[in-house]
């Protein structure tokens, strides 16, 4: 028998051996019984059962994002693989290097209705890059390596393999991941020269410009981050960021305007709103950035640089669009740049600084501070503070708190933030510190939660506990699902309907059932003792953050409404909440 | 009063200047491995655009690729997007639009039968024989025509059938092709 004969389930084991893989999350079932044997005699592979198998897409993301690699789950057939659905659409959404592993029935039995059946390439296609149904076991090693291709290729994403069960235990020839690449699929990386020197010619006349970066940046890889700042450094444009991109430029940055769009600060979307050149990086003119459309920066000249033709024209027009990679991207430009020595039109960069530093001084995070009752964007204010100087991760689920953590917490490095942009999955910050915490077993994983967000995926401190994972889950908890309380009271009449939670559990209590450490504050005045007791709890903690229970998140763009139409805190009393968004605005999302 | 919740590309889109829609036929080189048409026609339910005719064939067996032509319409946003969509899909090679590169050529073969007696049935055949339609079956009470052209005039055959007995119709839908000595890329 040649060395390369081997079972379906083995050549899973050795693929992902060969593609450096050292994690998987996944969860057991009758149609990868054959796989979970090979796992069960091998220790290259480390394997982390979850309790659920959205926990261990979302687990699988959280440790991609913080590491750049690609990361891997294994489910079962049918329940196994819808449960995964979730996880797969939000990695896609966000752009997430994932290889999903499904059972399936045998194939004698595909399309029989059996026991823990369904279409799984059916039910994945919209929700992946791309699919496969392996049918020959001497196809498997090949579709393996080309799933971990196309999945870290490109514009990253997910990507589903499922394998039945006859093909597992079935014998074929084992062939490596060398040179296998698709064979047709080649993403461009690198630019146009034409459509470079074009960017950097109009970025000359610039006398208004921004940098509108996003997660792009980040999934480039480290490199981009750098050549980022290397660019913002030379040329002193001022930088903005997506909710994705949070990390690539640090926020202590002097060129820092902070996170643009819905809740983004003040300054950002002004300048976006007033600038003459825009300079959007691996960003998408999503509709939480842009606001009203057909009012959306209405002045400027627009360079697209993204590596997926599709996402150019998609909603805003651009003057120069550039396909590709990020870092090959900033790497011509700065080439060019410094070719060509330019230089801004430092008087009009001054001015449009002067302006800028106006915009800055509204100091629109500002909030009214409370003796009694802790205000969530001071938790997390207070959390940052007593973190910062550690090695921190922040996941974090969906809603209000996301956004205070995204306004409040100061990103300085890239893969540092874990959050769910595109699909707005709560319950994706718990599983996601699990990965974190796998992928950087030393470092300070907190997931800024919310008390609604959080009971989704809580069964995953059960995955946390068994694998000595200490995450910290910071629950800023005010009984409400908070953004949809914001939203019903700025556009249904302050009509409450079901946003209110009126039984939660003891989240101490709950800690402790789980086996590891509750701890709770409800007044400023032990804020601080309590996370630094947090902090240094070497188990995983649930921490129950009582916040100020009707607090809403400013500043906002209203739906329907231009950048510059922001309402800032401080505009809205409580009883004209209802009166901000007009008609038109409320029928949007 | 509902004209801002008309359907567009974004719930964002507010805009009530209608831009003219454009039909374009747009050939697709793919890899023909399963589910590759569902995963094309997945892309334009799921995307909301529209299909107006396609058709698939395996055209180079040994290597299993497979050529769709598809017409769809839209504003030229939105056929740019679909191009884009297309093109990004892993198991597609290439995308062309022959209605932008201009010079091509556009067919589709339709089946028609028509059933009749007497002036009406020597009329059908005399139809046929202007529009150049092959008579492929024959009874004493119907014919099979076999037509080919551009989709215009298999219409305008189709509708000249009508009283004449026109009972069922099956069509190929559109293939398109490029003049000239360039091929598609593949």
């Amino acid at each position: 028998m040649a060395t390369n004969e081997m079972t379906g389930a083995e050549m899973v084991l050795k693929a992902l051996q060969d593609q450096g893989v050292d994690t998987v999350f996944g969860y057991p079932g009758g149609a990868v019984l054959p796989i979970y044997d090979e796992i069960f005699q091998q220790e290259k592979v480390e394997h982390i059962l979850v309790r659920h198998e959205q926990g261990a897409t979302h687990a699988a993301e959280g440790y991609a994002r913080s590491t750049g690699k690609c990361g891997v789950v294994l489910v079962t057939s049918g329940p196994g693989a819808t449960n995964a659905v979730t996880g797969l659409t939000d990695a896609l959404l966000d752009s997430i290097p994932m290889v999903c592993i499904t059972g399936q029935v045998p194939t004698h039995l595909i399309g029989s209705d059996a026991f823990q059946e369904c279409d799984t390439v059916g039910i994945t296609r919209p929700c992946t890059k791309h699919n496969y149904l392996v049918k020959d076991v001497n196809d498997l090693a090949r579709i393996l390596h080309e799933a971990f291709f196309v999945a870290t290729h490109g514009r990253p994403g997910p990507v589903v393999v499922d394998i039945p069960k006859d093909v597992q235990f079935a014998k074929g020839r084992y062939v490596g991941p060398k040179n296998i690449e698709h064979k047709t699929y080649r993403p461009q990386v690198k630019a146009d020269q034409n459509a470079i020197r074009a960017a950097v010619d109009l970025i000359a006349t610039a006398k208004r410009p921004i940098l509108y970066t996003g997660g792009g940046v980040i999934n480039s890889g480290p490199t981009a981050s750098k050549l980022l700042r290397d660019f913002v450094e030379m040329t002193n444009i001022p930088i903005t960021s997506t909710l994705m991109g949070l990390g690539a430029y640090p926020a202590s940055g002097k060129n820092w305007l902070g996170m643009l769009g819905m809740h983004g600060m003040y300054e950002a979307n002004m300048a976006m709103h007033d600038c003459d050149v825009m300079i959007c990086v691996g960003a998408r003119f999503d509709d939480r950035i842009t606001g009203r459309l057909n009012a959306f920066s209405p002045n400027s000249k627009k360079i697209h640089i993204d590596i997926d033709p599709s996402s150019i024209n998609k909603t805003v027009r651009v003057d120069i669009p550039v396909v590709a990679d990020v870092a090959h991207a900033l790497e011509d430009m700065i080439r060019v740049w410094k070719s060509k020595s330019i230089s801004l039109d430092k008087k009009a960069l001054d001015a449009w600084w002067k302006q800028l530093n106006g915009w800055r001084a509204r100091d629109c995070l500002k909030y009214k501070q409370n003796a009694d009752v802790i205000m969530p964007q001071y938790a997390v204010e207070r959390l940052y503070e007593l973190t910062k100087k550690k090695n921190t991760y922040i996941t974090t689920e969906v809603g209000q708190h996301q956004m205070w953590a995204a306004q409040f917490y100061r990103f300085e490095e890239p893969n540092r933030w874990m959050t769910s942009g595109g699909l707005g999955t709560m319950g994706y910050g718990l599983p996601a510190a699990v990965g974190v915490q796998q992928a950087h077993p030393d470092a300070l994983v907190i997931d800024i939660a919310g008390d609604a967000s959080v009971l989704m995926t809580m069964q995953e401190m059960s995955t946390a506990i068994q694998f000595n994972l200490p995450i910290k889950v910071f629950i800023l908890n005010n009984q409400y699902m908070g953004m949809v309380r914001q939203w019903q009271q700025l556009l249904h009449g302050n009509r409450l309907s079901h946003s209110y939670t009126e039984a939660l559990p003891d989240f101490v209590k709950l800690a402790e059932a789980y086996g590891c450490v509750g701890i709770r504050a409800t007044k400023p005045s032990e804020l601080d003792d309590a996370i630094k007791e947090m902090i240094k709890t070497p188990h995983p903690v649930i921490f129950d953050c009582r916040v100020a229970a009707l607090t809403n998140c400013f500043p906002m763009i209203p739906s329907g409404k231009a950048h510059n139409e922001m309402i800032l805190g401080e505009d809205v009393a409580d009883e004209d909440v209802g009166s901000v968004i007009d008609s038109k605005g409320k029928m949007l999302v | 009063m509902n004209a801002h919740l008309q359907p567009s590309g974004s719930a964002y889109f507010i805009d009530n200047a209608k831009p003219l829609v454009e039909t374009h036929t747009l050939a697709v080189v793919v890899d023909n491995e399963p589910g590759v048409l569902a995963r094309v026609i997945g892309l334009f339910s799921g995307r909301g655009y529209n299909i107006e005719s396609l058709t698939v064939s395996e055209t180079q067996h040994e290597k299993h690729v497979s050529r769709i032509t598809i017409v769809t319409s839209g504003t030229p946003v939105v056929i740019e997007q679909i191009k884009n969509q297309l093109g990004r899909m892993v198991p597609v090679h290439s995308v062309a639009d022959l209605t932008v590169q201009g010079n091509s050529i556009a067919r589709e073969l339709a089946m028609v039968k028509v059933a009749g007696t007497g002036e009406k049935r020597v009329e059908a055949l005399r139809l046929a024989d202007a529009f150049r339609a092959r008579v492929i079956d024959a009874g004493t009470q119907s014919f099979i025509f076999e037509i080919t052209g551009k989709s215009d005039k298999v219409e305008q055959f189709i509708s000249l059938m009508v009283p004449l007995g026109l009972v069922e119709v099956a069509r190929t839908g559109v293939a398109g092709i490029t003049r000239g000595v360039e091929g598609m890329k593949v």
